[in-house]
């Protein structure tokens, strides 16, 4: 994969677009990518981010990601023309099926969980679905892609001290507001989805997982999480390769 | 016969290279993503009679060159293993050496009895050596008497040659290897993972929930080189030598180390692809090299006919 821009769009956050064959399988919204971030044993395993928009004319795949800690920093320091070693598209995304032509989608997605969201929503788009986002930052200053998910449809910001949108959580909002909906996708921590799950109790919902990963093809058992009521306690299912997204109920939250 | 060829108890390998137990699971992921014909040999996860879920998340931290990993031995326990994971693998040409554990020797010694009944089981790995379990695991492989104690109940089960996995966390490896090959071992597997932790500066806690877990990579790789070469000095049964493998040269100096093959782990995830490349730069470096055969370079470390036609 060539390298084809990586400029910094808000606090932290960086946006980078390669090009490459690999980019024509890349159809699944919620899929992620395996990057290696360098070519040396430091850092030595590969950073999983989402596929945040693909445009499969052009074999474009843009990602977003925050520049934080070692693998992230040096990604931030790739130029344009630098190739870059990609694994994927992995795991499974967010179910298009589950919804159909005229429902409404909410998309709730809060700081780095909300690149997968994007994709996701220009696809619903495109099959007619009503589409309304709530994306959650810290502050103005994290903010980004809110342009953008307002020209896709309805969308709500929450910034914790109030400098952009709704002042609180995404769950404030949500609570103050009561949005209607048919479907809930939702990206971002687990705490955050836990108390998404818990207000809203939606008849139809998908929680896209992050876990600290190893081979991220489901080799290793590193990304698993338990399953929800499992009086066994040894059912399990791999984040890598049984999701990022999984549907409601699945997981313990 | 091809210069990479093998001929180990139990295993006869087209190639020295295997997957290392762990790194693999049962093979089918990277099914998906080559034919796993090419390989020499697979060793599966690691297998116990019970299923297991392992320890708690966050279970991998990165560390420099290497990795600490706390899996906790998740698996499907033995009778998924037998039922399901090797009649898949059974479509491959390739031999495999089960990776077995317990915390018991009873454990141990059913899980090998059935194990080793398994069509396309050629070996078994005996696993003393992981240092994420409380119990069983790592105490079995830290006292010679308790390992060779365990070598022999598990010989006797076994319908195939038994390789024990021996823990580089002790002070005197050649000890333990000495007593596990009189207690009747055909082969040695190492080294399984240094025993090692990190801390998270924003958390002042440990990255990984088990709070430790076990290093592997690029960095252990000395460690288990100077193993190696103190080990195959000491006893006549072949060592699978791994940690930190991730191309043919260091293939090559596990052998000059007195390896008779090698397992590669952690730069299964760094790589995927990177068994079968590894086998193909062997066969590119022997004939760089004019090496006529692998086997001609085992143990040459300390062995009087050393050559310095290797460097390049
Ligand atoms: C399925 C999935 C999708 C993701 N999508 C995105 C995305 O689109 N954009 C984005 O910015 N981030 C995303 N993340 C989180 C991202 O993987 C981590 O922020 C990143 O790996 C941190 O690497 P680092 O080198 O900066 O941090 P370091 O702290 O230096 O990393 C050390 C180790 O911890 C791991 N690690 C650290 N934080 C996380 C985390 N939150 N999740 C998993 N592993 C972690 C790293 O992979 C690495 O192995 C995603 C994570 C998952 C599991
Ligand atoms: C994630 C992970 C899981 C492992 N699981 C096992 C296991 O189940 N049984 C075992 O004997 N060794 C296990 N190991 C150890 C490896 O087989 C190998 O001995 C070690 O990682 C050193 O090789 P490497 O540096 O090439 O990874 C595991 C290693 C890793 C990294
Ligand atoms: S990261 Fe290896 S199993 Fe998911």
């Amino acid at each position: 994969m060539t390298i084809v821009h990586n400029r910094q769009i808000a606090n932290q956050i960086f946006e980078m677009t390669f090009t490459g064959e690999l980019v024509s399988k890349m159809t699944e919204p919620g899929q992620f990518l395996h990057i290696r971030v360098g070519d040396q044993v430091i850092p030595l395993l590969r950073r999983p981010i989402s596929i945040c928009d693909v445009d499969l004319e052009e074999k474009r795949c843009t990602i977003l990601y925050r520049a934080e800690g070692e693998g992230t920093k040096l990604l931030s320091n790739k130029r344009v023309g630098d190739s870059l070693d990609v694994l994927g598209p992995l795991g499974n995304g967010f179910p298009l099926h589950s919804v159909v032509e005229g429902e409404t989608a909410i998309l709730i997605g809060g700081g780095i969980g909300i690149p997968p969201l994007y994709y996701l929503s220009k696809q619903l788009v495109q099959r007619n679905v009503r589409v309304k986002h709530i994306l959650g930052f810290a502050t103005r200053k994290d903010a980004f892609y809110v342009n953008k998910f307002e020209q896709l449809g309805e969308t709500a910001v929450t910034t914790i001290d109030g400098s952009l949108g709704y002042q609180g959580f995404v769950t404030d909002y949500v609570n103050h507001e009561n949005p209607a909906f048919d479907v809930l996708f939702t990206c971002g921590p687990t705490q955050m989805m836990k108390a998404i799950e818990e207000q809203m109790n939606p008849n139809r919902g998908y929680y896209s997982f992050e876990e600290r990963m190893g081979c991220g093809i489901g080799a290793c058992f590193a990304c698993v999480c338990p399953v929800k009521n499992d009086s066994t306690g040894h059912e399990y299912r791999k984040v890598c390769s049984d999701g990022p997204v999984f549907p409601q109920g699945v997981i313990q939250l | 016969m091809s210069k990479l060829a093998i001929q180990l108890p139990g295993l006869s390998m087209k190639n020295p290279i295997m997957p290392a137990s762990g790194c693999f699971g049962f093979g089918r992921e990277f099914a998906d993503l080559y034919n796993l014909n090419q390989l020499g040999a697979i060793a599966i996860k690691a297998t116990t009679e019970e299923m297991r879920f392992g320890n708690p998340t966050p279970r991998v931290a990165e560390t420099p060159g290497g990795m600490l990993n706390a899996i906790g031995l998740q698996n499907p326990g033995l009778e998924n293993v037998i039922n399901k994971e090797l009649p898949f693998l059974s479509e491959y040409d390739v031999p495999i050496l089960a990776n077995i554990a317990g915390t018991k020797t009873e454990d141990y010694v059913r899980v090998a009895e059935q194990v080793s009944k398994a069509p396309n089981v050629t070996a078994i790995e005996l696993n003393i050596s992981c240092p994420n379990v409380k119990e069983g695991g790592i105490s079995f492989g830290t006292d010679p008497n308790i390992a060779a104690a365990l070598t022999k109940a598990v010989k006797e089960a076994s319908e195939v040659p038994v390789y024990v996995k021996l823990s580089p966390n002790v002070s005197d490896i050649t000890e333990i290897a000495v007593a596990v090959e009189q207690a009747g071992a055909d082969g040695l597997s190492m080294i399984n993972t240094l025993l090692g932790m990190r801390i998270d500066l924003k958390s002042e806690k440990p990255v990984i929930a088990n709070r430790t877990g076990g290093l592997s990579g690029p960095a252990i790789k000395p460690v288990a080189i100077r193993m190696i070469y103190e080990v195959s000095q000491r006893v006549s049964i072949p060592i699978i030598g791994m940690g930190g493998i991730h191309s043919a040269e260091d293939v090559l100096e596990y052998f000059l180390a007195g390896a008779s093959a090698v397992a590669v782990g952690t730069a299964n995830f760094v790589n995927p692809y990177v068994c079968p490349e590894i086998i193909e730069e062997l066969h590119e470096i022997m004939s760089e090299k004019r090496i006529d055969h692998i086997s001609d370079l085992i143990g040459r470390s300390w062995k009087s006919c050393y050559s310095p036609s290797l460097s390049r």
